[in-house]
């Protein structure tokens, strides 16, 4: 029971996730994208990425809020779809900004500081979408690989900053509502960790406190 | 017996003339429609003018559609579709541009009026400094016209330009993203050269709202924010304004702002950009290919720390 579950929801969550790209495809087919369709598929591919970079974060708070353990179990497939759309996002500047040409990229990477902080969490998101296997959890060991994923924290602050450093002053508001939610499941996890550093109290009964040392009349 | 009358010869029209009286028929059948039979605040409305070749670039116009419907006017949202989407409700007409400051004849003109002084088509490149860039056949007269007209006096040194504001019709000037009213400016001998165009309409009708109706400037060497849009006032000042982008963020936005592939934005390169409708970059030419007719303009400035 427990297992159809969880194969049913993956198989929705991955039909779920390709949506976006059939989307972008139709309306590349339909000439749909508008008078600039590069800068079209460069926001959209990198809005995906953002997202499911927050979806892939919400899986453990959700499954603490819920005690769904489940939903943990989809985590992973999430984690390979920020991949996915973070590769078609790098593509699109790779291809249509510079032509596939590596010396024009790695100038653009070295000079313009939000390129070089949008590059970086993509090469921090390669690591793990390699060690995204069984084998690699054994190879690496349980403790290992948690110390190497948590570094999804620091790519999703990168992302984050990528995209206000790339925005103007009169479109801010976007980029700060992904910073936001983005803080605001980093900060569940700050929460989470002190509170699971507080020892357990000794005993579970109560017992009275005493104020008075004599009893009063 | 009915004989045709046969009129003295001094009653006989000189062929030149009866000519020029066809053309003049004609041309009152081309502007008619504009004047009388639809609304004045339907921009679908063709213009009277005269073609101006003398700047045409090698590039075919950018297609009216992508013109249209892929643009910055903030006062109506911040991305590149709102324009089109929310300026629709815009009130054209009646409009009046107050011109001010160090001139002999300070006035306010209607549109109308400014109309028909006489419009010419002018086909420019246009220069995003975001990165894209479109062909664009305006309808206008030159900025130098209204100059000629107003009568500076020798202490008018700058023209600022100033765009529509009203919260009522433009929601966004609700907000403090920017510095409302948008402000811009040129120098004197910049706003006088004769490349300088206040543009009234493009492909052949009135101005869509979402370009600047019904009157906007075009500076085809600067990047496009400097084309301050739906303007009501032009004012001639001895001191430099503080300009809106510029206050918005001094190190991006210079007061010159001349198209230069040399000097980077400060967040991205100014090398290369992209045609609209097209996939592949092109190299951005120095002063947008407009050097012949306004390098000597900046001679012997440094257009790094002038950007």
């Amino acid at each position: 029971m427990h297992q159809k579950i969880i194969t049913t929801a993956r198989a929705l969550v991955f039909f779920a996730s390709t949506l976006p790209l059939a989307w972008l495809a139709w309306l590349a087919a339909s000439d749909a994208l508008g008078a600039n369709p590069v800068e079209t598929v460069q926001r959209y591919t990198g809005l995906w990425t953002l997202n499911f970079l927050l979806l892939t974060l919400s899986a453990s708070p959700l499954r603490a809020i819920t005690s769904q353990h489940w939903l943990l179990r989809l985590r992973r497939m999430l984690g390979l779809f920020t991949f996915t759309y973070a590769c078609l996002h790098l593509l699109s500047f790779v291809g249509f900004d510079h032509d596939f040409s590596a010396q024009a990229i790695a100038r653009d990477i070295l000079k313009r500081p939000f390129i070089s902080i949008g590059f970086a969490a993509f090469a921090l998101l390669v690591p793990l979408a390699l060690t995204s296997n069984a084998w690699a959890v054994r190879r690496l060991g349980g403790k290992r690989w948690q110390e190497l994923h948590r570094s999804i924290y620091l790519i999703a602050i990168l992302a984050c900053l990528h995209f206000l450093w790339l925005s103007k002053i009169t479109e801010i508001a976007q980029p700060l509502a992904y910073a936001v939610l983005t803080g605001l499941l980093l900060w569940w996890r700050v929460q989470n960790r002190k509170q699971r550093a507080i020892p357990a109290p000794r005993t579970t009964q109560v017992q009275a406190v005493k104020f008075f040392r004599k009893r009063p009349d | 017996m009915f004989r045709f009358p046969t009129p003295p010869a001094s009653e006989i029209t000189p062929k030149t003339q009866w000519s020029r009286r066809r053309l003049l028929l004609a041309a009152g059948a081309l502007t008619l429609p504009s004047f009388t039979r639809a609304s004045p605040n339907d921009t679908a409305q063709p213009l009277p003018y005269r073609r101006n070749p003398a700047w045409d670039p090698d590039d075919k116009p950018t297609p009216f559609d992508a013109v249209s419907s892929y643009n910055n006017f903030y006062e109506f949202g911040p991305d590149k579709d709102s324009p089109k989407a929310n300026a629709q409700s815009l009130r054209i007409s009646p409009w009046t541009v107050t011109v001010d400051g160090e001139i002999a004849r300070p006035q306010t003109f209607d549109i109308d009026e400014i109309i028909r002084w006489g419009l010419e088509e002018r086909i420019y490149r246009l220069r995003c400094v975001e990165g894209w860039s479109a062909v664009i056949p305006w309808l206008g007269l030159p900025m130098s016209e209204l100059i000629r007209r107003v009568q500076p006096t020798s202490k008018a040194k700058y023209v600022v330009f100033t765009s529509l504001a009203d919260p009522a019709q433009m929601p966004r000037v609700r907000l403090p993203v920017l510095d409302w009213p948008y402000t811009e400016a040129l120098r004197i001998d910049e706003a006088a050269n004769p490349l300088t165009l206040l543009a009234v309409g493009m492909y052949g009708n009135r101005l869509p709202r979402q370009n600047g109706a019904p009157i906007r400037l075009v500076v085809p060497w600067k990047y496009g924010f400097k084309s301050a849009k739906s303007i009501v006032r032009i004012h001639f000042a001895e001191q430099a304004p503080r300009t809106t982008w510029n206050k918005a963020a001094p190190h991006e936005y210079g007061f010159y702002a001349n198209v230069n592939p040399d000097v980077a934005h400060r967040r991205w390169s100014q090398e290369s950009e992209r045609r609209l409708g097209e996939f592949r970059k092109r190299p951005t030419l120095p002063f947008n290919g407009y050097a012949e007719q306004v390098a000597h303009l900046y001679a012997g400035m440094d257009l790094r720390r002038n950007y």
